[in-house]
């Protein structure tokens, strides 16, 4: 007797929907038992893990001021995805646009004009769809894999800060350290609760999933990107241009990877390091898929994307975890998502003996 | 004598439809038996569960007298049945001899297997060399391949499905002869079609389906065509209207001198056509499959463009470089043959089915989508085009082939386009709903619009066209007034040799 997978005549709309709360139930199962595997009391565990972070007010900002990338990243992301665009490389995108946003800040650093940081913005968006264009370009010219080309320039982008804040950009001040210097205040984006890290990228974020939202269920050109990712001969025969699909799924990924790499040096770091993202932009593809490339679901899922990074600073810290428990949970959650949309597409038949 | 086959009260349920229903049926040896009936009345399931693709819910099977259950294809075939699919599956970068020895238990010598292909082919009147590499064979030559590997299992039963739809007259002819040839060595024969005229011709006895169950049972040599289509749809046939072709209207599509070559290594490749269709009048361009038909429609919709301006010319408009959309805004409606998946989207509702090709009508603001004027317009197609269907929200891939593409011609001609371009039109689409498509294009076309339709089935051509012309490899025939030609002269020239064609050397690719 061995299993089989069987595609499912009519798939059912509602466990579309659910798979990614069904994830989400199996990772925390599957976060129990990793605790008790590693000698820890799991409900101890979980405690500190999921629940210790959100104990207080400050707590509930730190979770905001961390989803604010990956909801921007990740709206960004959606609108390619939807398309058949796979854009892996908003690491890279959003290391450009912090390089970009930070230059500015750096350029004007004896300004205090107001129209500063709406600059940084709208360089930070530049530099991200910049460094997108580069494999939309050679998509559409050359037919080169856009998932191989934005992924191989994530490391480039690495290499590029590196070398800025080990070389030309470093603090004269800095102790030798590889950042620049600390941004003057008209570049810090305005904090929204005092006492809390949280700041203004946060209403952008929510303005660009709106703006999301419009583009990719109301609006003409949001229809023709759907209609390619779904069926590439109808959005021909329709008439609808594949290079115009391509452009518009890069460079909406990387000017969002770009402005939410901007709010990170202009927020929570006030400076430039090599060390600028913490994965936001290969955790933010998560966030897409378990959001359902879906304005709404992507809100919540980056609010839980969050919740990971939190529940691993805490356990590194009260439970003496590896740092590395973050992309543990990270992982099982991509794995059981996937792993659920396996079987609402398909269906297990256990059949006898060979077949055909 | 004992029946070869029997099947007592048949019965296949699938989650969302009943397929078969109680279904009773009797082959004897030696009898060519037609299962009749339009598309999804359920006869493929049925020969699924004969041939052991699929099984039964309910009922039995008799083979020769013994209950069997085949539990899988190479099962069925050690029975002694074998099957002919509508869509061969047939490697075409291997050999005749290498696509037979792949169907085998075991592997043989290809020699002797060579031999052993030439004389079945040469005692049922199949020619085929078994050294040729398949994707250089026609595709009734395909077909014989299909049927040489059947044979050579020496089947006492053999399901053929839909199996003239690719042949020209001439072929079929040839087909039954071996047919006829195989029933009377005592093999039995199932004859799947929807083609009332052949089942007359060659068929001693006709099952009749209709919503999965059986309607009735005939001689068909007793029977007129008029009646057997009574048992299949549960009401007469409509005839078509026709109504006067406008003479010399304006020219609204000019081919000068269409060539273009194929990406595809086994497409064909479009040489020298040259076509006018004028307003008010309907041009049909018939011809085997394979021969240049979705290149043509390629290069006329727009979905691949050509290098010049010149030979497509729409409208008066030089258009040979344009894309569709451009192409559409001119006034060009267009048909694909593929209608899920290119005509309209499987898992979207008919409504965005609707924006896909009709947003110019109003259902768009500053970009944003009109949903009300979008769901307004899917309701007034599916009204006035009949489409049964769970509304305009329902999904594309759920309508069955002909309410789909009741809907996609209503889309398009309710656009009122100035040049409509068809191609298959009733392809796969029941006889009520292929009677329906036909006299909506006669109307457009008396209503002035200029329709030029891409077919393989000669009969609906010579039902609507007032012109004809031919694809073979490629090039097109020049055209004819359909009154003064008929099915043996269009037969002829479907194997590339019309007046003045330079295929009398052999190469063109019918069998």
């Amino acid at each position: 007797m061995w299993p089989r997978l069987e595609a499912r005549a009519e798939p059912s709309n509602a466990m579309r929907y659910a798979s990614p709360l069904l994830a989400v139930a199996l990772t925390l199962l599957g976060g129990l038992v990793i605790f008790a595997a590693l000698g820890k009391n799991p409900i101890e565990g979980f405690r500190v893990f999921f629940l210790s972070p959100l104990k207080d007010a400050y707590g509930w900002a730190e979770l905001l001021l961390k989803a604010t990338p990956l909801m921007l990243i990740a709206v960004g992301l959606a609108v390619g995805f939807r398309a058949n665009v796979w854009n892996i490389g908003a690491e890279g995108q959003f290391i450009v646009g912090a390089i970009a946003g930070g230059g500015v800040a750096l350029y004007f650093s004896g300004s205090t004009s107001p129209l500063l940081l709406p600059m940084m913005v709208v360089a930070g968006a530049i530099g991200g769809a910049l460094w997108a264009s580069v494999p939309a370009l050679l998509r559409t010219k050359f037919n080169a894999n856009e998932i191989l080309v934005s992924l191989m320039l994530v490391y480039i982008a690495q290499l590029l800060v590196s070398w800025l804040v080990h070389g030309p950009w470093k603090d004269p001040e800095g102790f030798n350290f590889p950042q620049t210097k600390m941004f003057a205040d008209s570049a810090i984006l305005p904090i929204l609760v005092e006492g809390t890290r949280l700041n203004a990228a946060f209403l952008i974020a929510l303005g660009a999933l709106l703006a999301g939202y419009v583009f990719m269920h109301r609006s003409f050109m949001g229809f023709q990107m759907q209609v390619a990712g779904q069926a590439e001969a109808a959005a021909r025969y329709a008439g609808f241009s594949a290079q115009r699909t391509i452009w518009t799924g890069l460079l909406a990924g990387g000017a969002m990877a770009g402005i939410a790499g901007m709010g990170e040096v202009s927020g929570p770091m006030g400076q430039l390091t090599e060390h600028v993202s913490n994965n936001y932009g290969f955790a933010a593809i998560i966030v897409a898929f378990v959001g359902r490339l879906n304005p709404i679901g992507i809100f919540f899922a980056s609010l839980l994307m969050a919740l990971l990074y939190l529940g691993g600073e805490q356990a590194q810290q009260y439970l003496s975890l590896p740092s590395s428990i973050s992309k543990v949970f990270q992982g099982m959650l991509l794995f059981f998502l996937l792993g659920a949309d396996v079987f609402v597409n398909y269906r297990l038949r256990w059949s006898g003996g060979k077949n055909r | 004598m004992k029946p070869r086959l029997e099947l007592r009260g048949i019965r296949k349920v699938y989650p969302a439809v009943v397929a078969n229903d109680g279904i009773d049926l009797t082959v004897m040896p030696g009898e060519i038996h037609a299962v009749l009936g339009e598309n999804g009345a359920g006869k493929s399931t049925l020969m699924k569960i004969i041939y052991g693709v699929t099984r039964q819910t309910e009922g039995e099977m008799f083979w020769e007298g013994e209950p069997v259950t085949p539990a899988n294809p190479a099962h069925a075939r050690t029975l002694g049945i074998g099957m002919v699919f509508q869509h061969f599956s047939l490697f075409e970068t291997l050999t005749v001899v290498e696509n037979v020895a792949l169907a085998l238990p075991e592997a043989p010598d290809l020699e002797a297997l060579s031999r052993q292909i030439f004389e079945v082919s040469e005692r049922y009147g199949l020619p085929v060399d078994p050294r040729r590499l398949v994707h250089a064979l026609s595709v009734g030559e395909r077909q014989r391949v299909e049927i040489i590997r059947c044979l050579l299992q020496s089947p006492k039963l053999l399901i053929m499905d839909e199996p003239t739809s690719v042949l020209t007259p001439q072929a079929v002819r040839k087909l039954f002869e071996t047919l006829r040839k195989l029933a009377a060595e005592g093999c039995s024969i199932l004859y799947i079609s929807h083609k009332l005229d052949e089942i007359q011709e060659l068929c001693h006895t006709a099952t009749v389906l209709r919503a999965g169950k059986v309607t009735g049972t005939c001689k068909p040599a007793e029977e007129t065509p008029k009646s057997m289509a009574r048992l299949m749809i549960g009401k007469d046939l409509p005839v078509p209207q026709h109504g006067v072709a406008a003479e010399d209207g304006e020219v609204r599509l000019k081919l000068a001198g269409l060539s273009h070559a194929s990406d595809d290594p086994f497409g064909t490749d479009l040489k020298d056509i040259h076509l006018e269709v004028r307003s008010g009048e309907i041009v049909g361009i018939a011809g085997v499959s394979g021969n240049g038909q979705q290149e043509l429609m390629y290069a006329v919709s727009g979905e691949e463009p050509l290098a010049e301006k010149f030979p497509v010319q729409i409208l008066a408009a030089q258009a040979g470089r344009m894309r569709p959309g451009r192409r559409r805004k001119l006034g060009m409606g267009f048909v694909p043959e593929e209608r899920l998946g290119r005509g309209a989207v499987p898992r979207m509702s008919l409504a965005d089915n609707a924006l896909l090709t009709a947003h110019r009508r109003g259902m768009l603001k500053h970009g944003l989508i009109d949903f009300k004027a979008v769901a307004a317009f899917a309701r007034e197609c599916i009204a006035k085009y009949n489409v049964k269907c769970g509304g305009p929200e329902a999904q594309a891939k759920s309508l069955s082939g002909g309410n789909l593409q009741k809907y996609i011609m209503g889309r398009e001609i309710l656009q009122q386009p100035k040049l409509l371009v068809v191609a298959q039109p009733t392809w796969g689409v029941d006889v009520g709903a292929a009677a329906f498509i036909r006299q909506a294009l006669i109307d457009l076309r008396t209503s002035g619009t200029a329709i030029l339709v891409i077919s393989e089935e000669l009969d609906e051509l010579f039902e609507i066209c007032d012109r004809i012309a031919v694809i073979a490899n490629g090039r097109l025939s020049p055209t004819k007034r359909t009154a003064e030609t008929n099915v043996e002269e269009i037969g002829v020239w479907m194997s590339g040799m019309w007046p003045g064609s330079e295929s009398e050397t052999g190469e063109s690719r019918v069998a």
